[in-house]
């Protein structure tokens, strides 16, 4: 049995706990490993948590197999098909990764995939700043209830939802835990 | 925010958004593709009363770098000149459907009062002697990509306060961003309400720049002496005016390392700025431009990529 004392009232159901977390990105790590040479790719980050999430990546893998790839961040906020449906939204920061990521392949990070469009933008946005090689997807939770035909190719962990939930994810960096839960909306 | 007509219109959040923004599409004008689909579909009309090279220029680049379709009318040439009333003339151009208007007008107020006839977004891009608050935003850019943080600094604007929109907006831009401003004018040069503005005011240059204050001068903003505006003897001569309001050399010396020198451009050389001081360690005159087309690009994204705001 696990103690949750330190549950905050409205946080939800927890699917991931912290060590889950860092488990977590461990074995996507290795997966990214055995799919492809880090050597011949990137890692890009979707601002906000995308970005943290594609540096542990970076650092676990280095940690495996001793080799060094480079990370970037990609906003997509101007490419989104949905900037009509609310208010302005702030821009985040796009840095290419060192060596650019032409010819090369490209493993967009994010924290949940759910509907597909923040990746159909981020296909978009990718496109205006080289021809990668090749484009994969990396996730650390995915709650179904797609829109766009768009799949990952890593995992972190599968979570059923029903729409009217929302995926909350608190990284350390950002939030000063690590933390996945399901809140009811 | 629907319009942008008075640096005033502006909280402390909401321009300092427009600057992130801004140093967002800065980083942009650096790659080979600089086209971003986010005003796509969207129609931005330039409409100048008044002749401008920079601003309409930067206007439509930044439109055009956002994917909207710009579309430039200058009153020569247009029916403006055949006698049509500005009322008719802006609802005339609104009515084509245009999702914004950007508005330069020789009277001020005008551009307010465009904005109360017609449904779209409208821009201040300069109405006579009141106010320019893209202007204002691109120096509040420049200053703070070169000092950091605007809070608490110290700004002295120099020249032509009474005929310039540009020392209005950027008074009040810079005290809802926290800074100090002190103008310095000859008396016939200093507007006659500028008692009621948030800033000090000075007669003496030199004072205001190496007196008891000095050291605490964090920039210094040179104003074009507005001749087309001035309709009598606001001094006695240029050389007179230059010896004592022009950021000379040796004037230049006063200031610290670092200290950076601002111009809105166009400058008149030898009158109210040096070359020592235009073309100087000092001088950010080409950031600013530069800085123009970033801002504006932020302006138009606030104004129009965003939907009605939905609370969350």
């Amino acid at each position: 049995m696990t103690l949750r004392a330190a549950v905050e009232p409205g946080s939800g159901a927890i699917v991931l706990s912290a060590a889950d977390v860092s488990r977590t990105i461990d074995r996507m790590a290795h997966q990214i490993i055995e799919n492809l040479d880090p050597a011949a790719a990137v890692l890009m980050g979707i601002p906000t948590r995308g970005v943290p999430l594609a540096k542990r990546l970076a650092a676990r893998i280095e940690v495996f197999c001793g080799k060094l790839m480079p990370v970037g961040s990609l906003d997509i906020t101007l490419y989104r098909d949905d900037l009509k449906l609310r208010g302005v939204r702030p821009l985040g920061e796009t840095v290419e990764p060192e060596g650019g990521i032409t010819a090369k392949t490209v493993v967009l990070v994010d924290d949940v995939l759910f509907s597909g469009r923040s990746t159909r933008a981020a296909l978009d946005a990718l496109s205006e700043l080289g021809r990668p090689s090749a484009v994969q997807l990396a996730v650390l939770v995915d709650r179904g209830h797609r829109q766009l035909p768009i799949r990952a190719d890593y995992v972190g962990k599968n979570v059923p939802t029903s729409s009217g939930q929302s995926v909350r994810v608190r990284l350390a960096e950002l939030d000063g835990e690590d933390c996945v839960s399901v809140v009811e909306a | 925010m629907k319009h942008l007509l008075s640096a005033a219109d502006l909280s402390r959040d909401e321009a300092l958004g427009i600057l992130d923004t801004a140093a967002r599409m800065h980083a942009i004008q650096t790659r080979e593709v600089k086209k971003l689909p986010p005003l796509r579909g969207r129609t931005v009309v330039n409409l100048f009363f008044e002749d401008s090279t920079r601003t309409r220029s930067s206007f439509e680049i930044a439109g055009k770098w956002l994917s909207a379709d710009v579309i430039n009318v200058s009153a020569k040439g247009s029916s403006v000149s055949k006698g049509e009333s500005l009322r008719d003339t802006a609802l005339t151009v609104a009515a084509m459907g245009v999702d914004a208007l950007v508005v330069r007008h020789n009277a001020s107020g005008a551009v307010q009062r465009i904005a109360q006839w017609v449904d779209c977004a409208v821009v201040n891009a300069g109405d006579g002697t009141h106010e320019h608050p893209t202007q204002a935003l691109l120096d509040a850019y420049t200053l703070r990509g070169r000092l950091g943080p605007i809070e608490g600094r110290h700004v002295v604007i120099v020249g032509d306060i009474t005929h310039s929109r540009v020392a209005r907006s950027n008074v009040l831009l810079l005290n809802t961003l926290g800074a100090r401003v002190t103008l310095v004018a000859p008396p016939t040069l200093m507007p006659s309400g500028v008692a009621s503005w948030p800033c000090t005011t000075s007669w003496d240059l030199d004072e205001a720049l190496c007196g008891k204050a000095h050291g605490d001068v964090d920039a210094v903003m040179m104003l074009r002496v507005q001749h087309e505006r001035m309709d009598g003897g606001y001094f006695a001569s240029a050389h007179e005016y230059a010896a004592t309001y022009g950021l000379s050399p040796r004037r230049l010396d006063y200031l610290g390392e670092g200290v950076p020198v601002l111009h809105p451009g166009p400058m008149n050389r030898g009158l109210e700025i040096s070359s020592a001081a235009a073309d100087g360690a000092h001088s950010v005159v080409l950031d600013q431009v530069q800085a123009g087309v970033a801002v504006r690009m932020a302006v138009l994204y606030t104004l129009l990529a965003g939907g009605e705001e939905v609370a969350v």
